[in-house]
């Protein structure tokens, strides 16, 4: 597909205040899937764990620098850690109730316990999001809860559409379960998902009303996108929402089930896209299952889902900018993996993490953090300490925290703006810039200059980044120079001059002196005697200022 | 017009200008030209502004000021690095002291009644560690004392309580406090957040000021790097205010070239001019660490102190001829310090080393001109360990400046300077009228009684969630978290009770989310 055709088949973009235009067209590169042979450093280790991961943590890259690149891309892609324990009462229940919460006791998991009050629900999923990025903080050495992430901005749904927390939290658990499973079974299993149920009306979809959201999303966005081959029709929405009638929500038991009393038993009669299919209506208690696969067989069958859904990956995991060339070379042959692995997702994401084109310096450092990325990539970065789970009330105070500061960041977890999901992922041709505007950027730089500084307290407890406490795990943190080359190679993916970097030892690190030794003997002097309070000070106040000052510059937005 | 008026009319934070300063480019044209006529001035404001230069490294006084009076014990003490009699400029009024043969532009000011030498300033105690001694400086604590905010900070915070809440505003659209280099000082860090921008973004100003700045590579990550700076640019706060400040100035006297100090107080001189009301700007300038070959030994007139001190003398000549260019003369006073004066005897590789009290000049056409304090004295046979007590402590300096200069009320400076310190002749007092601090901004914190004697009622603003109340002493340990739970919208109150706590300067801290404010509150007997 040509780059034009293919962007010019997106919705027609928002005005945007300020569009940035380099001057020299921008170099893009030639690579394709042939497997990455090149040297595998620091450098990549840290591109691999910033894409797959929130944030590279020094332990992750010295741990995978010790395997070869094909092993940590194995060892990433297939998860040993247990999914995480469901989240837990934390909340308090007070108020005017119709149904108190007195079922589970504080600390127990509330996600088996159906309690209809509006403030229960709203505390729940509440509780809900603090819980996830909880998990997103405490991540296994894995992609998983990226692709999570990432299902989750595919499959948007949004919390207070769904409102019934139970079933918030049991979509949420099916993404995550299948994080790395098949995508069509994914497709399957969401389709009548009681989450999806509400939040796109499925559940409304009847033979004699029927309700055409699902049937529509289920094509634009979930399988075979908006591009120029994407050529479904309003018809075929129509069918498929006749194919999708009759599934209902039982909120008592958590579950969806098939109404066949609703269900439309007239022939389906899909456009040529589908090969003028016509799916036969059907009766009974299985008909809804009958004829949900074959919908889906339907669907699948068309060559657009394959490359749309590799689109997505490919913009989740290298970058935005798919040109005719990134289709040939990456985005077809990535699409040939998935459908010669009927859909499983991780072969394509094997392939697609042992690229050249993956580690291709220029797919490096291309992507703006996404405020997630941001915030709990600095917090894993920095070994941010939270409290032992004993305290989950701490806990889920800081991570309430962390999920406000997101969402003023404009990525409200569990809340989309839409079912689209965020722009950044398909708003051409801004993309990923969409996250840096005048109100965003000094947010970002509010939200790093005050964990840097003040920290946040909660409930008597601090989060906080302790500079010199992370820097003492660097090679040299006593030797100015190495200290600034090994914070500038951690959190940044382009080189800082020379220039600025001595610039930045002499203003920082050596408060104007000339002489490297002063910050040598003083961080020395913070080692062997750390209850010198007034030399420990200028340690931690001078390595807080660097690391301030770093995470300002807008080298530290890029990963 | 009133001061007060001027306020209302007026505007915040310290901007962090870059420390690369390689002069800047700025289009000439003609006087007549509809874009140098749209340039025009409004009515100059007047308001008073203080420059703090930063000499970095520890700066030898006694080569600087040379004691005239003890000569010959000087000479001894280090006839390696001394400088000739009959070579030391003579300063009018006083034949005790003479100035670095060096500094013929400061020997003009004070000619010209324009620059005053304290004599022997420190402390007790005094720390010989750069970065301890440093810290006391900007600090403005005791010796034994760590203070984790500035005393310009303080100020800032004493003068615009609310900052940064609702900052910048109809009332102050600048920032507090501006320093020219990579990263705000200690000096200007307030209670709780720095009076400096809140968003220190140097690079936006390399381009601003002088175009500087790292290139972005022709790659995606390059195209998206500069993506980012430009809003970064576009939305820096200040951005805006600065460079329409530099913009509007298009002439200056002629500043020395190769002169890093000149460059920065080129730039001071210009923001002054174009109106930006900001009151405290601060510039530094290194090298001073001179514990090797500081004279040549063919002519100890000359070489890498004389360098230095030359540089001092030119720039700050330079920018006070511009300040009377510019017909804002009447606004600036600055004043030059160093972490610590030098050893009085030089060691044996033509230097020295670390040591204690040293002179500080204050220059301005408002300062009272001359000498204050008598000349240090010098033992006739001076060891290697013999230092140059005080004899003024650094924060009397400080508290006359606050008081006398930037007009904070006697009775307030005890919330600034954490103490009480005596009162210098160095500025007209004549020149101040009374401030009130301003209260533009949100107001999100504030206590009654403040003074208070033993309870107070704090009173706070919340935008709903979680909300924390602590309260912290001067020394940054917090005391007590009044308040830590999650709130509705709304305003509150909260007694603090203040115990068995001696009487001193106390903060109470709001944090909500990433909302917070301090006040500072003052327990008396």
């Amino acid at each position: 597909m040509d780059r034009r055709n293919f962007f010019s088949a997106y919705k027609k973009p928002t005005l945007k205040k300020q569009r940035f235009v380099p001057t020299d067209p921008v170099a893009r590169t030639q690579t394709g899937l042939t497997p990455y042979a090149g040297k595998w450093t620091e450098n990549e280790v840290i591109h691999l764990l910033k894409r797959t991961m929130f944030g590279s943590r020094k332990a992750d890259i010295d741990y995978f620098k010790t395997r070869t690149m094909a092993q940590a891309v194995n060892e990433l892609l297939n998860p040993v850690a247990a999914l995480p324990l469901p989240p837990v009462k934390e909340y308090d229940t007070t108020g005017a109730l119709t149904q108190p919460d007195t079922n589970i006791a504080a600390g127990t998991t509330w996600v088996s316990d159906p309690n209809n009050d509006g403030t229960i629900q709203s505390r729940r999923r509440a509780s809900f999001k603090k819980w996830w990025m909880g998990n997103m903080i405490n991540q296994d050495r894995s992609i998983r809860e990226k692709m999570t992430l990432f299902w989750h901005n595919h499959f948007s749904t949004e919390t207070n559409d769904v409102r019934n927390a139970l079933f918030v939290y049991r979509h949420h658990a099916m993404l995550r379960a299948n994080a790395l499973g098949n995508f069509k079974s994914l497709v399957r299993a969401i389709t009548i998902d009681p989450a999806m149920l509400v939040y796109l009306n499925g559940q409304l979809n009847t033979a004699n009303a029927p309700d055409e959201n699902y049937g529509r999303e289920l094509q634009e966005l979930f399988c075979c996108g908006k591009g120029a081959a994407s050529l479904y029709t309003e018809g075929d929405v129509k069918e498929a929402a006749k194919v999708l009638t009759g599934w209902r929500n039982n909120a008592t038991t958590v579950t969806s089930y098939f109404d066949s009393n609703r269900h439309s038993t007239v022939n389906k009669q899909f456009s040529a896209f589908y090969n003028n299919t016509i799916i036969t209506g059907k009766t009974g208690a299985t008909a809804g299952d009958v004829e949900l696969d074959a919908l889906l067989t339907m669907i699948f069958n068309a060559p657009e889902v394959a490359k749309y859904i590799c689109r997505r990956l490919y913009l989740w995991f290298v970058y935005y900018d798919i040109d005719a060339t990134v289709e040939t070379n990456v985005i077809e042959p990535l699409a040939v993996i998935l459908n010669a692995n009927n859909f499983e997702v991780k072969p394509v994401l094997n392939a697609l993490l042992k690229s050249e084109h993956f580690y291709d310096v220029l797919n490096q450092g291309c992507q703006i953090k996404s405020p997630v990325d941001l915030v709990v990539g600095m917090c894993r970065e920095f070994n941010v300490a939270f409290q032992p789970d004993t305290d989950y009330i701490t806990n889920y105070g800081f991570y309430n925290y962390l999920v406000t500061v997101v969402n003023n960041m404009q990525q409200n977890i569990g809340d989309p703006p839409d079912v689209s999901g965020w722009k950044a992922y398909y708003q051409a041709p801004q993309f990923y810039e969409v996250w840096i505007n005048s109100d965003t950027l000094p947010k970002r730089n509010q939200f790093t200059d005050l964990m840097c500084v003040s920290g946040f307290t909660f409930s008597g407890k601090k989060i906080i980044i302790d500079g010199a406490e992370f820097v003492k795990s660097l090679s040299a943190p006593g030797d100015p120079n190495t200290l600034i080359n090994d914070l500038v190679n951690l959190m940044f993916r382009l080189p800082l001059s020379d220039a600025s970097k001595l610039q930045l030892k002499k203003d920082i690190l050596l408060s104007g002196q000339a002489n490297d030794n002063y910050w040598t003997g003083a961080w020395q002097q913070f080692i062997t005697n750390p209850a010198s309070m007034a030399n420990t000070l200028t340690v931690k106040n001078r390595v807080r200022d660097l690391l301030k000052y770093l995470m300002n510059l807008a080298e530290y937005q890029l990963a | 017009m009133k001061r007060r008026q001027f306020l209302k009319n007026t505007l915040p934070a310290g901007v962090v200008l870059p420390g690369i300063i390689n002069g800047y480019s700025i289009k000439a044209f003609g006087a007549d030209s509809p874009f140098v006529q749209a340039l025009m001035l409004p009515t100059t404001l007047t308001d008073h502004v203080l420059v703090l230069v930063q000499l970095n490294g520890g700066n030898d006084g006694l080569n600087m000021v040379v004691p005239i009076e003890y000569y010959s014990a000087y000479n001894n003490a280090r006839t390696n690095i001394a400088i000739p009699q009959n070579k030391a400029l003579a300063i009018p009024g006083t034949n005790k002291i003479a100035l670095h043969p060096s500094m013929t532009g400061l020997q003009e000011m004070f000619k010209n009644g324009k620059a005053a030498v304290i004599q022997s300033v420190g402390y007790p105690s005094p720390s010989f560690s750069h970065f301890r001694a440093t810290d006391i400086w900007m600090s403005a604590s005791d010796s034994a004392q760590v203070v984790n905010s500035g005393w310009t900070g303080r100020y800032l915070n004493y003068e615009y309580p609310n900052f940064p809440n609702g900052y910048p505003n109809a009332t102050m659209k600048d920032p507090l406090a501006i320093q020219i280099g990579s990263v705000t000082s200690l000096a200007l860090q307030g209670p709780a957040v720095s009076m400096g921008m809140s968003i220190s973004n140097p690079s936006n100003f390399y381009n601003l000021i002088n175009g500087v700045q790292d290139a972005a590579p022709n790659t995606p990550a390059g195209k998206e790097l500069s993506y980012i700076r430009l809003v970064s640019q576009q939305t820096q706060q200040y951005s805006a205010v600065v460079k329409d400040a530099a913009a509007r100035v298009t002439a200056q006297v002629t500043y020395p070239t190769g002169n890093s100090l000149a460059d920065q107080l080129k730039i001071v001189a210009r923001l002054i001019k174009g109106g930006l009301s900001t009151r405290v700007y601060m510039v530094s300038f290194g090298g001073f660490d001179t514990h090797a070959v500081q004279a040549n030994s063919n002519d100890t007139t000359t070489g890498t102190h004389a360098v230095l001190l030359q540089r001092v003398s030119d720039a700050i000549k330079a920018f006070q001829d511009d300040l009377k260019y510019l017909n804002v003369e009447d606004r600036v006073v600055g004043m030059t310090f160093s972490e610590f004066g030098r050893r009085i005897k030089s060691n044996a590789s033509g230097g020295t080393d670390h040591g204690a009290a040293a002179p500080m000049f204050v220059f301005g056409k408002p300062v009272i001109s001359g000498v204050v304090g008598a000349t240090p004295i010098i033992p006739t046979a001076s060891t290697v360990n013999d230092n140059i007590p005080f004899q003024y402590d650094f924060r009397s300096v400080y508290a006359t400046l606050l008081e006398n200069w930037l007009c904070v009320k006697r009775e307030d400076l005890q919330n600034i300077m954490l103490k009480n310190f005596q009162t210098l002749p160095l500025v007209n007092a004549g020149a101040c009228l009374t401030v009130n601090p301003n209260q533009s901004g949100n107001n999100l914190i504030s206590n009654y009684p403040n003074p208070f004697t033993q309870k107070t009622t704090i009173t706070f603003v919340t935008a709903g969630g979680h909300t924390l109340i602590q309260v912290i002493d001067a020394l940054g340990r917090v005391l007590t978290n009044l308040i830590d739970k999650d709130y509705a919208a709304g305003s509150y109150t909260v007694t603090f009770n203040s115990g068995a706590l001696p009487s001193g300067v106390y903060y109470a801290r709001l944090q909500n989310l990433s909302t917070q404010q301090v006040r500072t509150m003052l327990k008396v007997r």
